[in-house]
């Protein structure tokens, strides 16, 4: 690890500004990917803005249209809320298998966000349930944020704020685990609205992405076997040592059959 | 005193420290004056070495020292040795490159040691070493061990790459066996390529005193005395006893630990140089790069049978890979420990075995848990199994058609089993697991979508490489006994000193129990010593599961002396005759009367010996023994395996895993319960998860837990244990050893459940789910 200077502000507002500050400057969120890869030495910020003193950005509201969730609260709490358990049992499941114990009381939705992970299970979250990502004032549309490889729609030192999850008729997430890492090799979301329905897939492309075959099918009849035959493309999925394109593409179909079973159940 | 305490569950001395995190372990060791090292480590798998530019690096504040290969080379520092000595084919020396701890001129793997940088903080130690900037030549790799052989020398003396054609076994007599046969069952295979991965990374701290002229090296390590003597004899060329090695408490080792590594040398002679203690631990980057990676053989192996299913004979030829250079035992283990035992639990009556040994450009290969033997269990087991699938035969039945029934028994294979009773475990696993409802329980799968399959293993082990003088004319460059020392206080308590090192296995708790039993005092009153040089007279340290059968029998010796001494001390106390004294639970008698001493009163006399016969005995009560054995010890057992396949994704899950062992008399369930435990789950990561990957060009692409799976609790099933019991006929506790069964006979038995659920020949371990979807894919 390199060294860099560390600031602890109290206020979003305060973060912001020190940021505008220090253009080689990063926020630290639960530090889950960021401080592994300082200690690489494949990241070196100048400063760290730790928000875990932000209290403005922790908590979680629950209204009957929407879950709401500050950027800075941890997956252990996300995932053991009884509300959320409540109102979007597919969100709280989700959140309850992002790594390990030990990650989950350190990780954050902001901190997933703000990465983009290719392989993170929250993205799939967000845009299967058509969240919106709030930048202090300046709210982002899901299907707006996830602009690829680790890149999002955040400009340089604008701060995810909270997200708002809609409140779906019936969702769930299904996830296959990378063994090692137990990242998603793919993870499909499925979350129906009454009519409009939502398929997002997280691991298997540069980033999490809707499968629109997916949707329409199960669109016109909410069953498993609405996409049970639904044959993936491979192209352009992901390649690496615990899956191929071609294997990631039928992972997608027999994920998207199981989330649509489970939500069902 | 009460029961015996051989069979007892003893709860581990050692756990309260090491639960509570008071463990001391190397990186712990914090010295005065103390200095931290970095390695500058090569990026390339195969490259000259045209500059290095260290200048910037030395000049960094705090920077102590910058050496490279050439400061080492000046010093006249040697290279690493290898301890075994192999003979090809053709009564040639095996071919043995110089393995600097420093690279001289050329780099041969990924993570090879560059240049060394000690500061005075571990961070200033880093960024300096970054600074150091070295002008490589890439040269073409070569990583696969089948190509290794048509490839450029890596080693100007190893033209093909090749260290040894090495053989053993008739084979005239094979060829001919084969020519006969009613049927022949081929295989192809790779046993994969595995990275140890102890929970404690390696890590040397070292330090010199001008003073008495002396070092110190605090080291992670599983043998003490044989790293002191190859680094002293071998490398630096100092006198033993100017050079103290400690393995203070040590997190696991699975062979990894047993052997001199480079970064050790530099850093004790580096102490000197600075007169500041240097310390280095590896980061988990470096241990994935550098520690010695266990397997990696390509196989083809055959199995001649007659119409009956009785095996008639084997051939078996395998390409090992290790790696660029000679690890302490590396040469030993694709051969004398994975060929002998290829006869495994049946009367094959001819064995024929081919090993071609070569140089990649990968990190060195040595013994990892098992070392050899889960290579030739998986030859053994995976034939057998598949044999009996194609002559539609049980694969329970086939086995016992040919189990060795017979004690001792001598295999075409150079070992001479003692004992065994290899029904015993089979029949108790099939009962434990259940096997006659299996087919309920496959199609209640079914229902689900799930394949299942069952898969069987029935291994042997050989632990406790004996006797020295075979080993030796087998090609050991190192005795392999073992010693201890008793040494009794003046008030009865006592202190054993071991020359085996524990790192997981419990000994502190184990060799108690034995001290305690033979003498009937409580296990209070026994405290275990091991790990350092200069407490432990001698020692050949812990692989092989040998602690117990050679270490424990070294103990068992000179406890004997202690009670044939103390006898004689009671004699006198008792004014009577020494051949009238027994001894038992603590107590010293004079046979058929009341009469008696407490070991402790005798213990005293020893040391006060104010009434003691002084003018023919020397007082005190110190008994030192070294115990060479006869013969090797064949822990054996049975494992059964289930296995459900999830259709869809190709997903894998151990369901039910049943083993039963004979490791001989045991001493403490409870400890090797654990051991069983922690060896099936490596077996099953080998066969499930764990599968080390270079690039063509050499690059690991396996390096860290994201890539690398190694099993969580959560993927292995609640394993069902028994054991049987034949006592070792040639060891005076009955003891075989334990520590490695289950990573021995776990792999064939997934592979074989595997296939089962398949109806496959043959799956290629790690048998991902990815690997097993393209399979079915193949099929549909």
């Amino acid at each position: 690890m390199y060294a860099f200077q560390y600031h602890r502000p109290t206020s979003s507002k305060d973060a912001v500004s020190l940021i505008g500050k220090k253009p080689e400057g990063k926020y630290l969120a639960g530090g889950q990917s960021l401080v592994q890869a300082m200690k690489l030495r494949l990241s070196s910020p100048s400063d760290l803005i730790d928000l875990g003193s932000v209290k403005e950005l922790s908590g979680i509201k629950v209204s009957a249209a929407a879950v709401e969730i500050g950027a800075m609260t941890r997956h252990a709490e996300v995932a053991a809320s009884a509300e959320v358990n409540k109102a979007i049992p597919a969100l709280a499941a989700l959140v309850g298998m992002i790594g390990d114990r030990q990650v989950r009381h350190m990780g954050t939705l902001g901190g997933s966000l703000a990465n983009n992970d290719p392989a993170a299970d929250y993205p799939a979250a967000v845009l299967g349930l058509g969240a919106t990502v709030a930048a202090g004032k300046r709210k982002i549309e899901a299907d707006k944020f996830f602009k690829g490889l680790y890149e999002t729609a955040l400009e340089p030192g604008e701060l995810i704020t909270s997200v708002s999850f809609p409140v779906p008729k019936r969702a769930a997430y299904m996830k296959f685990k990378n063994p090692a890492s137990r990242f998603a090799i793919v993870g499909v979301f499925v979350a129906d609205f009454g009519g409009k329905v939502r398929v997002a897939v997280t691991g298997a492309g540069p980033c999490a992405f809707r499968q629109a075959d997916m949707e329409k099918a199960l669109a016109a009849k909410f069953a498993p076997e609405s996409v049970a035959g639904i044959k993936v493309k491979p192209d352009g999925l992901n390649n690496d040592l615990h899956a191929s394109p071609e294997y990631r593409a039928h992972l997608i179909t027999v994920m998207a059959k199981r989330a649509v079973e489970a939500a069902l159940k | 005193m009460g029961a015996s305490l051989i069979g007892a569950r003893v709860e581990r001395k050692e756990d309260y420290r090491f639960l509570t995190g008071s463990g001391q372990y190397t990186d712990d060791v914090a010295l005065p004056g103390q200095t931290y090292a970095a390695f500058v480590r090569s990026p390339h798998a195969h490259a000259v070495i045209k500059k290095i530019d260290f200048q910037k690096a030395k000049n960094q504040e705090g920077v102590l020292a910058v050496y490279t290969g050439a400061d080492l080379a000046n010093a006249k520092v040697g290279g690493l040795p290898c301890g075994w000595l192999i003979t090809d084919v053709n009564g040639q020396p095996m071919k043995e490159p110089p393995y600097p701890s420093l690279a001289q001129g050329k780099v041969r793997h990924v993570g090879e040691r560059v240049a060394v940088v000690i500061a005075e903080t571990l961070a200033q130690a880093r960024d300096a070493a970054e600074l150091v900037q070295v002008d490589y030549e890439v040269l073409p790799a070569v990583v696969d061990p089948k190509k290794a052989s048509s490839s450029k020398p890596i080693h100007d003396i190893a033209p093909n790459n090749t260290c040894y054609v090495w053989a053993l076994g008739d084979k005239a007599a094979v060829d001919a066996a084969f020519a006969q046969a009613a049927h022949v069952t081929k295989l192809d295979f790779v046993n994969n390529r595995l990275i140890p991965n102890a929970i404690e990374p390696r890590s040397a701290n070292a330090v010199y005193s001008r003073a008495s002229q002396d070092y110190t090296l605090y080291v992670a390590s599983q043998n003490p005395h044989v790293e002191r003597l190859l680094m002293t004899a071998f490398v630096l060329g100092l006198p033993e006893s100017k050079v103290r090695v400690v393995a203070p408490d040590v997190g696991g080792g699975f062979g990894s630990k047993i052997y001199l590594y480079p970064e050790d040398v530099v850093v004790t002679w580096a102490s000197k140089q600075l007169n500041r203690a240097v310390k280095w631990t590896a980061e988990r980057s470096e241990s994935f790069l550098s520690d010695a990676h266990g397997r990696d053989h390509v196989t083809t192996a055959e199995l001649a049978l007659d119409k009956d299913g009785k095996f008639l004979a084997m051939r078996v030829k395998t390409t090992a890979n290790l790696g660029a250079y000679l690890s302490t035992f590396s040469s030993c283990i694709p051969t004398i420990l994975y060929a002998t035992l290829l006869a495994g639990q049946y009367t094959t009556p001819v064995i024929y075995c081919e090993v071609t040994s070569v140089f990649t450009n990968t990190a060195p290969v040595d013994a990892y848990r098992g070392a050899g033997r889960p290579e030739a269990t998986y030859v053994v087991e995976r034939l057998v199994e598949t044999a009996a699938r194609e002559m539609k035969l049980d694969p329970v039945e086939i086995r016992r058609r040919n189990f060795i029934r017979q004690f001792p028994y001598q295999t075409p294979v150079a070992l001479c089993y003692d004992t065994g009773n290899y029904e015993a475990t089979l029949d108790a696993a099939l009962k434990m697991a259940d096997v006659g409802n299996f087919n309920k329980r496959k199609e209640e799968s079914a229902k689900r979508g799930k394949l299942r399959g069952l898969g069987y293993a029935c291994y042997i082990e050989a632990c406790g490489i004996a006797p020295s003088n075979v080993a030796g004319s087998l090609g050991a460059r190192a005795g392999l006994f073992e010693a201890g020392e008793v040494r009794v206080h003046p008030t009865g308590t006592v202190t054993v000193f071991t020359g085996s090192h524990a790192h997981g296995q419990g000994h502190e708790t184990t060799f108690a129990q034995v001290v305690a039993d033979r003498l009937g005092l409580p296990m209070e009153a026994v405290e275990i010593v091991h790990g350092d040089t200069s407490k432990v007279l001698f020692g050949m340290g812990t692989y092989g599961s040998r602690s117990i059968a050679v270490g424990g029998t070294a103990i068992v010796k000179a406890l004997d002396k202690i009670v044939a001494k103390g006898k004689k001390i009671a004699a006198h106390l008792l004014e009577a005759s020494e051949a009238d004294i027994e001894y038992d639970r603590g107590e010293f008698r004079v046979a058929g009367t009341d009469k008696k001493k407490m070991f402790g009163e005798v213990a005293f006399a020893a040391y006060v010996p104010h009434n003691y016969p002084l003018d023919k005995l020397e007082p005190g009560l110190n008994e030192n023994a070294f115990y060479d054995p006869t013969n090797f010890t064949f822990p054996a057992g049975s494992y059964v395996c289930e296995v459900e396949i999830d259709r869809d994704t190709g997903a894998t899950r151990v369901a039910a895993f049943t083993a039963v062992d004979d490791f001989g008399k045991i001493i403490n369930p409870m400890i090797v319960e654990g051991q069983v435990h922690g060896g099936l789950t490596q077996g099953i990561g080998q066969a499930l998860t764990e599968g080390c990957q270079y690039d063509d060009s050499g690059q690991l692409l396996t390096g860290s837990f994201a890539d690398y799976c190694i099993p969580r609790a959560g993927d292995v099933p609640q394993f069902q244990l028994d054991t049987r019991e034949t006592p070792c006929t040639h060891n005076p506790l009955g003891v075989k050893g334990c520590g490695e069964a289950g990573a021995i006979g776990a792999p064939a038995a997934v592979m074989n459940a595997i296939t089962d659920a398949l109806g496959v020949k043959d799956i290629p371990m790690p048998a991902t789910a990815q690997t097993i979807w393209r399979s079915m894919q193949k099929a549909a």
